[in-house]
């Protein structure tokens, strides 16, 4: 049986730019950062959720060519992929939180059928919600 | 240094015709139009390529300023937003503005705006008890009759029969933030054609 998802990847325009806003605005931690020849593998993870690593990755060679990479750019760019969700315990503080550090919100803090929700942009172009999940969506199990 | 013989190309945009650009290692030093805040910051749309004056497309910084102008009209569709203080936002010229708006996004951006204003008057009338005209007021609207017209040519219904066909029904169970990327209605082609020609 499969337990959890671990990775996510998040397509980047720049990686460095992209390793200070998740880490200085989104408040990531470095998990890995490792070069090997051009391949720089980067991942960061949020200090509540150690087993879940973001990816932050450059679209382009060797994994495609570059024009590819030019349009995965493009996409991301263009602010067309949303990765996922991100969870809070308390929303309307981390958006005043984060809102206070720069971080572009599409949306502010309202009240969902499953929580508090705000949703964000990330500096490249990704966008995500930032939810605080209410008890029943949270464990649906009970 | 030298001044391009040829219009400058903007991969995003038409050619600027009439535009003369001095530069240097690809950096514009001078332009013949002072308006055009994007060959000024955009230097990089232009490059020299060691064959004279060649241009090179770049669109991801064009695209990264058209997105700020999108991600406003997203946050703030209530206010009276018009296309020159979204052009501010993207650091362009008006025209220069919705040519690339709708090259980048396949729509101008008074029809984005319409769509999302519309998009919001949906879930307002399928998640409240406001009247449509408080909704229409509350979604940015100048008046009931145009806010109506609009949403009959994007829904396909007048605003009151979407909400009767909604309210009292449990909403589904689709996070808000999916509704808001994913559901700006399409509308007939008869509003784009409109939106196209009232854009600028």
């Amino acid at each position: 049986m499969i337990d959890k998802l671990s990775h996510t990847t998040i397509w980047v325009l720049d990686q460095d730019e992209a390793l200070e806003f998740y880490t200085q605005k989104l408040g990531c931690e470095v998990h890995t950062d490792a070069t090997m020849d051009d391949f720089r593998w980067l991942t960061v993870i949020l200090p509540d959720d150690m087993g879940h690593q973001l990816i932050l990755l450059e679209p382009g060679p060797p994994m495609m060519d570059a024009e590819t990479g030019e349009q995965v750019k493009a996409l991301v760019a263009k602010g067309v992929l949303g990765p996922g969700a991100f969870w809070t315990k308390d929303c309307r503080a981390t958006y005043a939180e984060l809102s206070a550090r720069g971080v572009n919100f599409l949306s502010e803090p309202e009240e969902r059928f499953y929580g508090i929700e705000a949703t964000l942009r990330d500096n490249s172009g990704n966008w995500f919600s930032m939810t605080q999940p209410s008890e029943e969506y949270a464990n649906p199990r009970g | 240094m030298g001044t391009l013989r040829h219009s400058p190309y903007c991969l995003i945009c038409e050619p600027l015709w009439g535009l003369r650009v001095t530069v240097e290692d690809g950096k514009v030093l001078a332009s013949s139009d002072p308006a055009d805040l994007w060959t000024r910051q955009h230097p990089r749309i232009l490059r020299a390529s060691s064959v004279g004056f060649r241009p090179m497309p770049d669109p991801i910084p064009v695209y990264i300023h058209l997105l700020r102008a999108k991600d406003l009209i997203d946050r703030e569709y209530a206010r009276p937003l018009d296309v020159p203080a979204l052009a501010r936002e993207a650091h362009a010229s008006t025209a220069h503005f919705s040519r690339s708006f709708k090259r980048a996004f396949g729509e101008t951006p008074h029809q984005y705006l319409q769509r999302r204003r519309i998009e919001r008057a949906k879930e307002l009338l399928r998640g409240t008890a406001l009247s449509v005209t408080e909704i229409s007021l509350e979604v940015g609207s100048r008046s009931l009759g145009s806010f109506s017209t609009a949403f009959r040519d994007l829904v396909g219904e007048p605003p009151s029969r979407y909400a009767r066909r909604w309210r009292g029904e449990r909403p589904p169970p689709i996070p808000a933030c999916f509704t808001l990327m994913y559901t700006r209605p399409v509308g007939s082609s008869s509003f784009r054609e409109a939106g196209a020609r009232r854009s600028g």
